[in-house]
């Protein structure tokens, strides 16, 4: 996800001479073999999810993804990605405002602390929480006598995966406001602009789309979720497990048909993300063609 | 500017309402949950009040219970907290939730060392609960709060072959035959391991005259036939029976009956070794959680009620053996009857095996060299 790949439907690709364009042998060899790959690798293992999991009738998945435990789950996860995602756009958009629009000491190691939870196993991104607010660690304590629960509870959870998620807007953001430079931003001030009237009016129509992609990706790893998350979980069932726990405890338990269900689920969830994406893509190609790396 | 702008706001509205599609496809699931729960309720409800009139006069709120327990226990556990909650209910009157955290052993106990909240524990095994004695959790005594050990069922170590046995695995000894390749999980983080790894060493002793560098030789070779160290039971018996792996599982006897259960006779079969363990897994309530949440009344009659007679009877049906007699004289086909050594007769209790095999630089460090 980190190395996401911006697609850009112009034209001018499809249009160029025909001498310095490929053989159509080699045209169609390459598309061939991207397509193939794509089916082997990743249509076809989603699909084998919904075939799994309607094997045993459609009774049994929708009772799957209607039974309490799974419901919780979906609500937990939900929950997260609601607190997880606006937490991080509202960070993302401060960050990238700084280092896009200030100089100032030390801006390369904000860079590289946004990057941070990207190259770290995401195993020892719920760790270090363990370590901080475990009952054994540094916090714990303190929180004990005061009967804050933070890991194996819901902050913790929020917590891990805010601390996964944090790169995507912020890393989004920055190029594209660096890219755009300060001056718009300049002639609204020195046309007696605000800070806030600036922002509005300039800066975030400006950023949009990048901001909603960002947001998006934010949003699609947030409820995936999956290795941070079951450290500080606790697996208690119906209470800390959110859709990616509770679909390997299903699998765990035998429950083949129920667990493919739910993962379907997130299947979905995923799907809807990646057409909303498609249509923000769509649309902001088709306004600003502005080149664009991730 | 302004189609830009209506782009912009379509995406939104589009957004907005598949964030409102996804919440009103939740909120009617839970409607609907909610509606097919009421009869049962109201049923458990009648019922309870038919049988407890007095309860009615001073109805005790509603109590959760959060029971830390390891991989296998899965089933049984599910089956065991219905009907103690509906015991309860008929007791006392007050509604009892009890919520359930599995993994391995280990890892379970150092979960609750690092705060997950248990009110009680059922681990694999004693040194696991040993181990949250020291952070001052539970009571050093905890062994001698519930009868026979706290163990409230006991199990063993059995081998899980493919049907037909085609490697001809009968014993110990076949194991560390040419090409045979043994699952079992880590004994550094599985209770279950730690187990089968004590088994095959007390084989070892017995078939050697009590000469412990054989019994060296014998495990690690052993675990060179071992190709995957899983970290639960659980883990183990899906790389086996899933993911098709090795020729022997070496499991709980618990899982290798469900393992069948679920899976199917026609795909494997049981195989009982000449000598294995007495394995006990033990259960304790965690005395600073229960007083600081006032569950300990709750939380001790919980386990308690493990060695009434349904406790018993629910822990056969699930496989485990039963440790009263009365109930065990009715599953005498289903649990046969063998040699079986005990932890603190043959290895000077759980303390000192520990220390002595699976301790940082124990025997187990010795032995096992990843991918050797």
């Amino acid at each position: 996800m980190a190395g996401a790949v911006t697609v850009h439907t112009n034209e001018e690709a499809s249009k160029r001479p025909k001498h310095i364009t490929e053989s159509a042998p080699v045209k169609w060899l390459l598309i061939g073999i991207a397509v193939l790959f794509l089916a082997l690798i990743v249509l076809l293992p989603l699909a084998s999810v919904f075939v799994e999991a309607f094997k045993k009738g459609v009774g049994v998945y929708i009772d799957s993804i209607t039974e309490p435990d799974a419901l919780s789950a979906l609500k937990l996860t939900l929950i997260v990605a609601l607190i997880a995602v606006p937490v991080n756009t509202i960070f993302g958009v401060a960050a990238a405002w700084a280092i896009s629009k200030f100089r100032f000491r030390g801006k390369n190691i904000l860079i590289t602390l946004i990057d941070l939870p990207f190259a770290v196993s995401p195993v020892i991104s719920g760790l270090i929480y363990v370590l901080l607010f475990g009952a054994q660690g540094f916090l714990g304590p303190w929180l004990d006598e005061r009967g804050i629960q933070i890991i194996f509870a819901v902050p913790g959870i929020v917590l891990a995966t805010v601390f996964v998620t944090v790169p995507f807007v912020a890393r989004e953001l920055i190029p594209l406001m660096q890219a755009q430079g300060v001056q718009e931003e300049e002639a609204a001030a020195s046309l007696g602009a605000k800070g806030w009237q600036i922002f509005w009016k300039v800066t975030l129509p400006n950023i949009k789309w990048g901001l909603l992609y960002g947001v998006i990706l934010c949003n699609a790893r947030a409820m995936g979720e999956f290795g941070a998350v079951s450290v500080v979980s606790g697996h208690i069932r119906g209470e800390t497990n959110t859709l990616p726990l509770h679909i390997e405890i299903l699998y765990n338990e035998y429950q083949f048909s129920a667990s493919f269900a739910v993962a379907s689920l997130l299947v979905m969830l995923a799907v809807v993300t990646l057409i909303v994406k498609s249509i923000v893509e769509w649309k902001s190609g088709q306004q600003k063609p502005v080149e664009k790396t991730v | 500017m302004l189609k830009k702008v209506t782009h912009f706001r379509s995406v939104v509205i589009l957004l907005a309402l598949v964030l409102v599609l996804a919440a009103c496809g939740q909120g009617g699931n839970n409607s609907g949950n909610k509606e097919t729960n009421k009869p049962a309720n109201e049923g458990a409800a009648t019922n309870a009040a038919a049988t407890q009139e007095p309860a009615k006069e001073e109805p005790k709120p509603p109590v959760e219970l959060l029971n830390v327990s390891y991989d296998p226990t899965r089933e049984l556990y599910v089956a065991y907290n219905e009907a103690f909650s509906k015991h309860w209910k008929a007791e006392t009157g007050q509604q009892v939730t009890i919520k359930q955290s599995h993994g391995g052993s280990g890892k379970q106990g150092r979960a609750v060392i690092d705060g997950l909240k248990a009110d009680v524990v059922t681990l694999a095994l004693g040194y696991d609960i040993d181990a949250i004695v020291e952070p001052g959790l539970i009571n050093a005594d905890w062994q001698s709060k519930f009868e026979h050990n706290s163990s409230p069922y006991t199990s063993t170590i059995v081998f899980l072959v493919r049907k037909g046995n085609p490697k001809g695995i009968k014993d110990w000894n076949d194991l560390i035959k040419d090409k045979v390749e043994v699952i079992t999980p880590n004994p550094k983080t599985s209770g279950g391991a730690r187990w089968n790894y004590l088994a095959a060493w007390g084989y070892a002793l017995k078939q050697n005259g009590n000469d412990e560098a054989k019994a060296q030789e014998f495990v690690a070779e052993l675990f060179k036939h071992v190709p995957v160290l899983d970290s639960g039971a659980r883990g183990s018996t899906t790389t086996f029976v899933e993911r098709g792996i090795g020729d022997v599982l070496l499991a709980w006897e618990n899982e290798a009956f469900l393992s069948i259960n679920e899976l199917g006779p026609d795909k494997f079969e049981i195989v009982y070794p000449s000598l294995s363990i007495l394995a006990e897994p033990p259960v304790a309530v965690v005395d600073k959680i229960v007083d600081d949440r006032g569950t300990r009344e709750v939380a001790e009659a919980y386990l308690k009620y493990l060695y009434s007679e349904e406790g018993q009877e629910i822990a056969a049906k699930n496989y485990y053996r039963p440790i009263s007699e009365t109930v065990a004289a009715k599953y005498t086909e289903q649990f046969k009857a063998l040699e079986l050594l005990t932890i603190d007769k043959d290895f000077g209790g759980w303390k000192e095996a520990q220390t002595k095999h699976f301790a940082d630089g124990g025997v187990f460090d010795k032995i096992y060299t990843p991918g050797s």
